[in-house]
C-alpha cells in the first residue's frame, strides 16, 4: 500500500526490555502503552547468556490483555530445537489472533553452548545460516497443517490427508526435520520474522527469510544503504524486495524532556555508541528526526529501544507519536487486527494448498 | 523431593475432629484421542485461545487444583497456552504436558519456572516420554538412544551434523526423564530465595552441563511434578520423583490396589503419605437418571470419530467411567477418596455444550454438601490446592 507521495506508510515498533526483567506486570503495562500510541509491534528481547524470563511466555502473558499490538518476541535459533521454535511462535499466533512474530538470534559464546552441553560455540557466519535454515523450516511447518480440505502432494500430484497434513522432509546442514507440525497453520498462515540485520554476518539470512530487517545507523544515508543490499539481496533470491520491510534501528533517550536536542545527537542526528546508534533529546525533536528519515526513503520506519522504558515509551507515545499522527504520517487506530496488516504484509499462501492459500 | 517439615506434617494428621479428607479435582483439555466428537461444531475449532479459555474458565468457577493440557497433534503448544491464560485466570493451577525425550533441561526448566512467575505459583509439568522411534525424525536429536559414554558424541566439533546415529544403547526414555526432572530441580535450585543466582553444574549419565540459570527461583520454588503411568517403573518413577500420579484403572478395587502399592513405595524414598497425590483419569456422563446417562455414554459414543474409547458404563479397559446421576457419581467419588482408592481425580470432558459446566454446576456442589470438596480456594499456589508442601531450598 503506497500513499500518493511515493512512501510507504511508517511503521513504528519499541522494545519493552526492562533492567530487572523479573516484573510480567510491568511487561503488559508497557504493551498496553505502544498499543494505544498505534505502535506496529513490540519486541522482547531473550538470551540465555543473561537473567531474564522466557521472552515467548512472557508475550503470551500479554497477548490476552492487549488486542491490537503486534507481539514479537526474540527466540534463538542454535541451541533450541526448530520443530519446537515453530510450534511455540505458531502458539503465541494463535492466542493473539494473529499478532505474532519472531525475532530470530543466535548463541554465539561457549558459555550458551555449556548450558545445553550439546555442541561447541561455532563461527557466527555458520549460526546464520544455520538460523536462515531454521527460519526456512518454520514456514514449512506452519504449512504443514492447513486447515484446507485438500491438499496436494507436490511431487506426486496425489491429494493428501484430509487434515491439510503434509510433511516437510527438511534436510538442513545440521538438523532435519520430516514434520508435519503439531499444531494447526497460525491464523497469519506465517508470524512474522524479524531479523537484526545490523550484524552483517545476519544479512542474507534477513534477506531470504525476514518480513522486517532491524538496521542501526547514524544517520539516513547509512540506513538506506543497508536496506539497498538487504533488497538487492532478497531479489538475487527470488524475492520481492517490497515483502521486506526495513526498520531503523536507534536506542533512544527522552530524558531530556522538551528540550532541544544536544548538538551531535538529537539535531544532527544520533551518536554512535557501544550498544548502537542512540538518540538524545526530546520526543518532538525525535519526531522530526523520523519524519525526515523516512521521507529520504532509507527506511520503512522505525524500531525504538528507550533507555527508560516506563519513562521514555510515555513520551514517546504521546509526544513523538502523536505528533506524527497529527502531521498525517502515523497512523491514529488500528485498521486491521493482525501484525502483517499492521505491516501492510499480506497473508501468505500455503505451499502445500491446492487453491489459492486460503487455510 | 519434599522433606516434610513437622509442622507440616502435623497439620495433616487426621485427628482433629472436623478432618475430612478431601478430593482434588483436576480437568484435562480433550485431545484428538477420541473424545473428539466429529458431528459437534464445537469441535472444529480447539486451537483458538477461546476453547481453552473457556474450559479454563468453568474450572476455576468449579474450584478445581488445576487445568491439564496435553502435547500432540492437531493441538497449540501447550506452555505457551498456559501463559496465555495466566492472564484470563487467578488461581487454577496451569498444567503442561511436555516430553522429555526431545527436549533439553536448561531450555525446558526455564520455560517452566517462567510460566510459574507469570502465573504467580500456579504451574505444573506433567511430564511426558516419547517413543524415539517415531518422533525422532523431527530433533536435533534424532532417533539416538542416550548414549552411556558421553564422550563419543559425534557432534562435539560444533557445526557437524548433530543427529546422531542409534547406538543400540539399553537406556529407556524414562531414565532420562528421571535424571531430566532431577537437573531441573537443580536448575530451580541454583538460586537462592532472596534472589542471588549460582553457578550450577551438573555431570550425569544424559547431561553435562554447566553456568547460570535465567530465571529467579519462582514463586511455587519448584513447579510440581506430574506423571502418568500405571507399569511398575512408571510408579516407581512416581514415587521416588513425582508430585502427582494420573492412572488408569477400570474399577474401585483396581483402584484401592494401586494406591496402596504406590503410597507403599514412597517411604523408600524418604517421602510422606501426603508428597505423592494418585488422581485418577476419569470420563463421565450425568443425566437426570441412571438410564438416561447410560443412553447418553451410548451416544456419545456413536459420534466418537476415532474408535471407540469414550465414556461408556465401564467398558472401556483401563479408564473408569463415571456414568450416572449427579448424586450417584458424587457418592462414587467419595467412595474413591474414603476409602483409600484415589486422592483426586482428572476428569476427560466431553467437548460438548456443556461438557465440564454440567460437572460444575451439578456435581461439585454435591462434593461441597459431602465437606470432601472445598468452597473456596484458600491459597494463591497449585501447590497449597494440592496440599503439597514448599519444595525445601537445596543450596
Amino acid at each position: 500500500m503506497t500513499p500518493p507521495n511515493g512512501r510507504g506508510l511508517l511503521h513504528l515498533a519499541a522494545a519493552v526490555d526492562q533492567e530487572a526483567a523479573h516484573d510480567v506486570s510491568a511487561h503488559v503495562e508497557l504493551a498496553r502503552l505502544a498499543e494505544s500510541g498505534g505502535f506496529d509491534f513490540v519486541t522482547l528481547g531473550d538470551t540465555f547468556a543473561r537473567s531474564g524470563f522466557d521472552a515467548l511466555a512472557v508475550l503470551a502473558r500479554v497477548a490476552p490483555a492487549t488486542t491490537r499490538v503486534g507481539l514479537v518476541p526474540t527466540v534463538t535459533t542454535t541451541h533450541t530445537e526448530p520443530f519446537h521454535v515453530q510450534a511455540a511462535v505458531a502458539t503465541l499466533d494463535w492466542v493473539s489472533r494473529g499478532r505474532a512474530g519472531w525475532c530470530i538470534d543466535v548463541s554465539t559464546t561457549e558459555g550458551e553452548a555449556r548450558l545445553f552441553g550439546r555442541r561447541h560455540a561455532a563461527p557466527v557466519d555458520a549460526l546464520w545460516h544455520e538460523a536462515g535454515q531454521v527460519a526456512d523450516v518454520a514456514a514449512r511447518l506452519w504449512d504443514s497443517r492447513g486447515s484446507d480440505a485438500r491438499t496436494r502432494d507436490e511431487a506426486t500430484g496425489r491429494f493428501t490427508g484430509h487434515d491439510g497434513l503434509h510433511p516437510v522432509d527438511f534436510e538442513g546442514d545440521t538438523f532435519s526435520v520430516r514434520g508435519p507440525s503439531a499444531v494447526p497453520r497460525p491464523p497469519q498462515g506465517h508470524p512474522v520474522r524479524v531479523v537484526d540485520a545490523t550484524d552483517r554476518h545476519a544479512r542474507t539470512t534477513a534477506a531470504r527469510y525476514a518480513d522486517v530487517a532491524l538496521v542501526q545507523g547514524t544517520n539516513p544515508a547509512q540506513v538506506g544503504a543497508i536496506r539497498a543490499e538487504l533488497q538487492a539481496s532478497a531479489l538475487a533470491h527470488g524475492r520481492d524486495p517490497d515483502e521486506l520491510r526495513v526498520l531503523a534501528a536507534l536506542t533512544v533517550d527522552l530524558g531530556d524532556g522538551e528540550r532541544a536536542a544536544e548538538p551531535g545527537h538529537g539535531g544532527g542526528g544520533p551518536r554512535q555508541t557501544a550498544q548502537g546508534p542512540l538518540y538524545r533529546g526530546g520526543p518532538v525533536d525525535l519526531a522530526e528526526l523520523i519524519a525526515a528519515w523516512h521521507g529520504t526513503g532509507a527506511a520503512d520506519g522505525f524500531h525504538l529501544t528507550p533507555v527508560e522504558p516506563r519513562r521514555d515509551l510515555e513520551r514517546l507515545v504521546n509526544g513523538t507519536a502523536a505528533l506524527l499522527q497529527h502531521r498525517g504520517l502515523f497512523r491514529t487506530f488500528y485498521p486491521g487486527s493482525t501484525l502483517r496488516e499492521h505491516l501492510g504484509l499480506g497473508r501468505p499462501a500455503n505451499r502445500y494448498a491446492v487453491t489459492g492459500g486460503t487455510s | 523431593m519434599t522433606v516434610p517439615t513437622p509442622a507440616g506434617r502435623s497439620s495433616r494428621e487426621p485427628s482433629q475432629e472436623s478432618f475430612r479428607e478431601q478430593v482434588h479435582l483436576a480437568a484435562r483439555f480433550p485431545d484428538a484421542d477420541g473424545t473428539t466428537v466429529r458431528a459437534d461444531p464445537r469441535s472444529r475449532s480447539r486451537t483458538g485461545l477461546a476453547s481453552f479459555e473457556r474450559l479454563a474458565h468453568t474450572a476455576e468457577r468449579g474450584l478445581f487444583d488445576f487445568l491439564l493440557l496435553p502435547e500432540g497433534a492437531r493441538l497449540p503448544e501447550p506452555v505457551t497456552v498456559l501463559n496465555a491464560l495466566a492472564a484470563v485466570t487467578e488461581r487454577l493451577g496451569l498444567a503442561a504436558t511436555v516430553d522429555t525425550t526431545f527436549n533439553e533441561p536448561f531450555e525446558l526448566a526455564r520455560r517452566l519456572a517462567t510460566l510459574d512467575h507469570v502465573s504467580a505459583g500456579r504451574a505444573a509439568w506433567n511430564v511426558a516420554v516419547s517413543d524415539a522411534s517415531l518422533a525422532g525424525e523431527n530433533f536435533r536429536r534424532g532417533d539416538r538412544p542416550d548414549h552411556g559414554d558421553r564422550g563419543d558424541r559425534p557432534d562435539r566439533g560444533g557445526l557437524a551434523h548433530s543427529r546422531l546415529r542409534p547406538t543400540g544403547g539399553t537406556e529407556t526414555p524414562l531414565a532420562r526423564a528421571a535424571e531430566f526432572v532431577q537437573v531441573s530441580r537443580e536448575l530451580w535450585d541454583s538460586w537462592t530465595p532472596d534472589g542471588i543466582a549460582r553457578p550450577f553444574a551438573h555431570r550425569g549419565r544424559h547431561f553435562d552441563i554447566a553456568g547460570e540459570f535465567t530465571v529467579p527461583r519462582s514463586p511455587q520454588g519448584h513447579p510440581v511434578v506430574i506423571r502418568a503411568g500405571d507399569s511398575s517403573e512408571g510408579r516407581e518413577f512416581a514415587a521416588s520423583t513425582a508430585e502427582v500420579i494420573f492412572t488408569r484403572h477400570g474399577t474401585l478395587e483396581a483402584g484401592r490396589e494401586f494406591y496402596a502399592d504406590v503410597k507403599g513405595r514412597l517411604a523408600g524414598y524418604g517421602r510422606d503419605h501426603e508428597d505423592l497425590k494418585i488422581m485418577p483419569e476419569v470420563a463421565f456422563v450425568l443425566g437426570d437418571t441412571a438410564a438416561e446417562a447410560r443412553e447418553r455414554a451410548a451416544e456419545i459414543r456413536r459420534t466418537q470419530e476415532d474408535p471407540p474409547s469414550g465414556p461408556t458404563a465401564n467398558e472401556e479397559p483401563g479408564r473408569r467411567s463415571f456414568v450416572g446421576t449427579p448424586e450417584s457419581v458424587a457418592a462414587e467419588i467419595d467412595e474413591s477418596v474414603r476409602t483409600g482408592a484415589a486422592d483426586g481425580f482428572l476428569l476427560v470432558p466431553h467437548p460438548t455444550p456443556g461438557g465440564l459446566d454440567e460437572f460444575v454446576d451439578r456435581v461439585v456442589p454435591l462434593l461441597q454438601e459431602r465437606g470432601l470438596f472445598r468452597t473456596e480456594y484458600t491459597g494463591t499456589t497449585l501447590r497449597s490446592h494440592l496440599g503439597l508442601q514448599e519444595p525445601v531450598w537445596k543450596g
